[in-house]
């Protein structure tokens, strides 16, 4: 779902010094997933979990978790298909 | 030179120790190894518990791979204690330091009123069909024996149900629980390969168990033809030892999730959509459940079902397969289960990623507020022996270039 309104990219690259920036630039170079990624002030939605690397931000510094150049940043929506 | 049989005893008496059974608890309990060297059948019939078993017709060729420290004290028993000497006399001849032989034997151990046990055996017919199994030192036919006695529980007979289904009859898990409200429609088909084209209009259940049989008829299929709800979940998972979510929609994962912690049953989940699936296993307060991973579900408009989104089909037959794969890792207590991991399978790229996964103390469900509220009301963890479908979205991966200022 995020992959169509990222022009079909799985992958992208975005400059940002932390986790939250990213996000916003995500956002704003495709403002189609503003709508599934963020709430209306701008925060993250709850449903929506977001990785650096393989750790979950939550347990990090939530979107205040700085990141370098090799890192990455996985967007994971909750999702419930099973048939 | 001659040597007659009483010469071997005497030899045997003097380089190896004899100790009673009351001095072999102690040691085993210590540490110590107890090797049981009688025949199969006399260990079939019952042996003490946490014995090594080599008969000894095979002592010399097996015992170095059984036993490689052979620094290691050993204590040897067999029916009376007259072979487990003699076993002793030869392993002290091949190097063995310390070969005790246990005076009495078993006989004198069972009368003494001490532990044993008897290893469940399968039938001329089950060795046959499981040989495969048999083979693999990890399973083996204590291995197959407790599969045959485990229950597995399947939420969905669909696309994730199918591939799993067919994998644990086959692996002669011995009761398979089917949850599916649902009829075989021809639009199943081009995936739910355990229904068939004959079978549509007939219940999913019905059909999910057909198939089993014809594959495996020692399995016992209990089938609830329901939709799991809040009212029915905690009737229906009882008594499972582990549990496999082919569910779509995100309120019977919370249902489930919720009354599966609250009694300690370990799920298998997994989800599809399109090209990709995800696969984890939630074991209660040893990793998170799906609330620590999902505390609140998406609103409905972004999360459309398969029906609408479609789904490749080997995509849920690939998730299935290692759902049942981990389940079978669950049963028999072997591997590393996806436990605090979530495996993102891309079939476009033919990827796998891995995310590490914790348990949320303030999870509502198996947080530590929760763990006490249900300690309370004295829920022990239960230890294991043994279409609508809503949609995954894809992981969108964003790399940044590099500090800005």
């Amino acid at each position: 779902m995020l992959r169509a309104q990222a022009e079909g990219n799985k992958q992208v690259e975005v400059d940002g010094a932390t986790v939250g920036d990213v996000m916003h630039g995500l956002v704003e170079r495709f403002p189609g997933l503003g709508e599934q990624l963020l709430a209306s002030d701008g925060s993250l939605n709850r449903f929506v979990n977001v990785y650096l690397n393989d750790q979950d931000i939550r347990y990090l510094q939530e979107l205040r978790t700085p990141v370098s150049a090799t890192d990455t940043v996985v967007i994971l929506p909750a999702m419930a298909g099973g048939a | 030179m001659n040597k007659t049989f009483n010469e071997l005893m005497r030899e045997a008496r003097a380089v190896a120790r004899e100790v009673w059974p009351d001095e072999a608890a102690r040691l085993a309990a210590s540490g110590v190894r107890l090797l049981d060297v009688r025949e199969q059948h006399e260990w079939e019939e019952g042996h003490i518990p946490g014995a090594l078993h080599v008969a000894r017709g095979y002592l010399e060729m097996e015992i170095e791979s059984v036993l490689p420290d052979r620094n290691a004290p050993v204590v040897i028993y067999c029916a009376g204690g007259v072979r487990s000497l003699l076993a002793a006399r030869e392993l002290k001849e091949m190097g063995y330091a310390a070969p005790m032989s246990m005076a009495g034997g078993f006989q004198l151990w069972k009368s003494e009123g001490r532990p044993w046990t008897q290893p469940r055996v399968l039938t001329p017919e089950q060795k046959r069909r499981y040989s495969r199994h048999l083979l693999i030192p990890e399973v083996g036919s204590e291995g197959q024996a407790r599969l045959l006695a485990s229950r597995a529980l399947f939420i969905g007979a669909g696309g994730l149900g199918s591939s799993g289904l067919l994998y644990l009859a086959a692996a002669g898990v011995g009761t398979i629980g089917v949850v599916d409200f649902d009829t075989v429609d021809l639009s199943n088909l081009q995936r739910q390969v355990i229904h068939a084209t004959d079978r549509v209009g007939q219940k999913k259940t019905d059909s999910a168990a057909q198939s089993v049989h014809a594959l495996n008829p020692d399995i016992d299929v209990i089938a609830y033809d329901e939709m799991l709800t809040e009212e029915n979940v905690d009737r229906i998972i009882e008594g499972y030892d582990v549990i496999l979510d082919g569910t779509d929609t995100f309120e019977t994962r919370y249902t489930l999730n919720d009354a599966a912690v609250r009694v300690g049953i370990p799920v298998v989940h997994a989800s599809v959509f399109r090209f990709e699936g995800q696969l984890t296993v939630f074991q209660p307060y040893a990793g998170p459940c799906y609330r620590c991973l999902y505390p609140a579900p998406p609103p409905p408009e972004l999360a459309p079902g398969c029906s609408v989104a479609g789904v490749l089909g080997v995509v849920p037959g690939t998730l299935g397969l290692l759902q049942a794969t981990e389940a079978i890792k669950v049963l028999l207590g072997i591997g590393e289960p996806l436990v605090g991991r979530l495996l993102i399978y891309d079939a476009l790229d033919m990827s796998f990623q891995e995310l590490q996964l914790r348990r949320d103390p303030s999870c509502p469900a198996c947080g530590d507020g929760a763990r006490e509220a249900a300690a309370g009301e004295a829920a022990t963890p239960k230890a294991t022996v043994s279409e609508a479908a809503g949609v995954q979205a894809t992981p969108l991966v964003a790399r940044p270039l590099g500090r800005i200022g």
